[in-house]
C-alpha cells in the first residue's frame, strides 16, 4: 500500500516535470520568433521609432506619472460615492413592500440605463451637457461633472453585484432574524448586508480596476490626466512613446489589482467548499 | 387549571394550489409540552412558521394570550418577540461570534445597552455549558454546540413560549444528547413547548401531549403512553412502526 503511493507520487512528480519543461521550451520558442522574425518585417524600424523610442520614454516619463496622480485622485473621490450610491439602488431594488413599489422601479431604470449607455457617451452627455447649461464657476468643471458620469455608470454595475450578494443569502438567515423579533431593517443592516457585501469583494475589485481604468475616459473632455499628457506629449514630438508608457503606468496598477482579485475569489471559493 | 397559552382553530395555510395546513385545532396550556410527530411534509414545520407569524396564514384563529396573533394588519414583531423559535439547520449568524448572536435582538429589540445584558448573556451560557465558547464563530463549534446557541439566542429575548422545528435531525447521534438535555431542563423551568420531533424516546419522557400530523391534519392527540403503546390510528401505527425500525 505504502509501496505504491509512493510510486504514485513519484509518477505524479515526473508528469509535472514534464509539463513544465515542456511549457517553459515552448514559451522559449515563441520569444526566440518574436525576437528573431518581427524586426524582419519591413515597417519594424518605423514601428520601433516611433513607438519605443527609449530617449523619449526616460523624458515624458516623470510627467506622465504626475498626470496619473490625477487619475488616482479622480478614482479615490469618484470611489466612495460609488459605494454609497451602489449599495442604496441595491436597497431598492431589494424593495417588497407595495408602498416601496416606486423605489423599486426607480432601482430598476438607474440599473438598466447606466448599465445600458456606453460609458464614453456618458461622460460626454453629462460632461460637456451639464457645464453648457452655463453654470458660474466651479459649476462648470469637466472635473465635478466627468466624475460625476463615471459615479453613476459605476453604482450602477456595483449595485448590480451587492444585489447579487443579497440574493445569494439564504432565506433562512432573514428567517432567522424575524423570529427573533428583529425589524426588516435591523434583519438587512446586521444580518443580511454584512454577509452579503463580504461575498462580493472580489467581484467589486475588478469594478476597480476597471473604473481606474475608465478615469482616462475623461481626458476627452478637459482634464488633463495620463492619457491627455500623453496625447500632449505624442503631438508635440510626433511620437507614440508616451502612449506606451501611459500603458505601462496602467498595467502596472491593474495587473497586481487584478492578480489580488482573482486571488480573493479563489479563496471565497475555497472556503466555501 | 393552568392557563391557556396558545390556542389554534381550523388553521388553513396552502402554498399556491398545495394545502399543507388542512384545519389544525390544537391548545397549549402553560408550562406545558407539546410533541409533534409525523413524516416529512406532514406540515409540522410549516405549522411552527405560522406560529411564529413567519408565514401568514389562510383561514383559522391563532390566539396567543388571549389576543388573536393572526388577524390582518398586525404587526408581527411584537408577536416573535415573545415566542421563539429554534431551526432544525440552527441557522446562526456566521459572520457573528455566539455571544454576538445571542446579544443582537435584545440590543436592537428591546434598546438595552450591552453592558446590562452582560451579566444576564454570561450566565445563559453558563448555564447550558457554553462559558467557554462565547467568543467562537458557529463554524469554529460542533453541531450540537451550535443548535445549544441557537437555542440561547432564542431564550435571550425571553419568550413566553418556544418552538423547536426537529433541533435534532440535523446532527451527528453522539450530540443529540446535549441538545435533548437542554430541552429537559428548560422544560423542568416551566418552559411551554411545541416540538417537532423524530426522537420518539424523548417525546415519550418529556412530552404531555403528543399529536400525529398527517397531510396537514392532526390525526391524532393524545399522551405519550397512549399513542406510543397503543396507537388508535392505523397512520400512526405505521409512522412509528417506520422510525422505531429506523433506529
Ligand atoms: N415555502 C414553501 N413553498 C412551497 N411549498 C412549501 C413551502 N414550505 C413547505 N412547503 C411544502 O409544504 C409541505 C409541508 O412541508 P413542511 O411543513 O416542511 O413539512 P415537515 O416539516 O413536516 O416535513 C411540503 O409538501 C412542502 O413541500
Ligand atoms: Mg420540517
Amino acid at each position: 500500500m505504502q509501496a505504491r503511493s509512493d510510486e504514485r507520487q513519484q509518477y505524479e512528480r515526473r508528469q509535472q516535470r514534464k509539463g513544465f519543461a515542456i511549457a517553459a521550451a515552448s514559451s522559449l520558442a515563441v520569444v526566440v520568433a518574436l525576437i528573431y522574425f518581427v524586426p524582419k518585417t519591413p515597417g519594424w524600424q518605423k514601428v520601433r521609432a516611433s513607438f519605443f523610442n527609449g530617449e523619449i520614454l526616460l523624458s515624458t516619463f516623470p510627467s506622465l506619472l504626475k498626470a496619473f496622480l490625477l487619475d488616482i485622485a479622480i478614482f479615490m473621490w469618484s470611489l466612495p460615492a460609488i459605494a454609497i450610491i451602489g449599495l442604496l439602488i441595491a436597497l431598492c431594488r431589494d424593495q417588497r413592500s407595495a408602498v416601496m413599489f416606486p423605489l423599486r422601479i426607480f432601482g430598476v431604470l438607474y440599473t438598466d440605463i447606466f448599465r445600458g449607455v456606453p460609458v464614453i457617451l456618458t461622460v460626454f452627455l453629462i460632461g460637456f451637457g451639464i457645464p453648457g447649461l452655463g453654470l458660474p464657476r466651479p459649476w462648470n468643471s469637466p472635473y465635478i461633472w466627468g466624475s460625476l458620469a463615471l459615479i453613476l455608470t459605476y453604482s450602477a454595475y456595483v449595485a448590480e453585484i451587492i444585489r447579487g450578494g443579497i440574493n445569494s443569502i439564504h432565506d433562512s438567515q432573514r428567517a432567522a432574524g424575524k423570529s427573533l423579533g428583529l425589524s426588516n431593517t435591523d434583519t438587512m443592516r446586521f444580518i443580511v448586508l454584512p454577509q452579503a457585501l463580504r461575498r462580493v469583494v472580489p467581484a467589486n475589485m475588478n469594478m476597480l480596476v476597471a473604473l481606474q481604468k475608465d478615469v482616462a475616459l475623461l481626458s476627452f473632455i478637459g482634464p488633463v490626466e495620463l492619457l491627455r499628457q500623453a496625447g500632449v506629449h505624442k503631438s508635440l514630438l510626433a511620437n507614440f512613446t508616451p502612449y506606451v508608457g501611459a500603458a505601462l503606468i496602467f498595467l502596472a496598477v491593474t495587473v497586481p489589482a487584478t492578480r489580488y482579485a482573482d486571488y480573493l475569489l479563489a479563496r471565497q471559493h475555497r472556503e466555501r467548499s | 387549571m393552568p392557563k391557556e397559552k396558545l390556542r389554534l382553530s381550523g388553521v388553513r395555510k396552502a402554498f399556491g394550489d398545495v394545502p399543507v395546513l388542512n384545519g389544525i385545532d390544537l391548545s397549549v396550556s402553560e408550562g406545558e409540552m407539546v410533541c409533534l410527530i409525523g413524516s416529512s411534509g406532514s406540515g409540522k414545520s410549516t405549522l411552527l412558521r405560522c406560529i411564529n407569524l413567519l408565514e401568514p396564514i389562510d383561514n383559522g384563529k391563532i390566539i396567543f394570550n388571549d389576543e388573536d396573533i393572526s388577524q390582518p394588519g398586525l404587526d408581527p414583531q411584537p408577536v416573535r418577540q415573545r415566542i421563539g423559535l429554534v431551526f432544525q439547520s440552527f441557522n446562526l449568524f456566521p459572520h457573528m461570534t455566539a455571544y454576538e448572536n445571542v446579544i443582537l435582538a435584545p440590543r436592537r429589540v428591546f434598546k438595552r445597552s450591552g453592558t446590562e445584558l452582560h451579566s444576564e448573556i454570561k450566565a445563559l451560557f453558563e448555564r447550558f455549558g457554553l462559558a467557554q465558547r462565547t467568543q467562537h464563530y458557529p463554524d469554529q463549534l460542533s453541531g450540537g454546540q451550535q443548535q445549544r446557541v441557537a437555542i440561547i439566542r432564542a431564550l435571550a429575548m425571553e419568550p413566553q413560549i418556544m418552538l423547536f422545528d426537529e433541533v435534532t435531525s440535523a446532527l451527528d447521534p453522539e450530540l443529540i444528547g446535549e441538545v435533548l438535555d437542554v430541552l429537559r431542563q428548560l422544560r423542568m423551568q416551566g418552559m411551554t413547548m411545541i416540538l417537532a420531533t423524530h426522537e420518539i424516546e424523548f417525546a415519550r419522557e418529556a412530552a404531555d401531549y403528543v399529536c400525529m400530523l398527517d397531510e396537514g391534519r392532526i390525526i391524532e392527540k393524545a399522551t405519550p403512553d397512549v399513542i406510543f403503546s397503543n396507537p388508535r390510528e392505523e397512520r400512526t401505527k405505521r409512522f412509528l412502526a417506520s422510525v422505531l425500525n429506523k433506529s
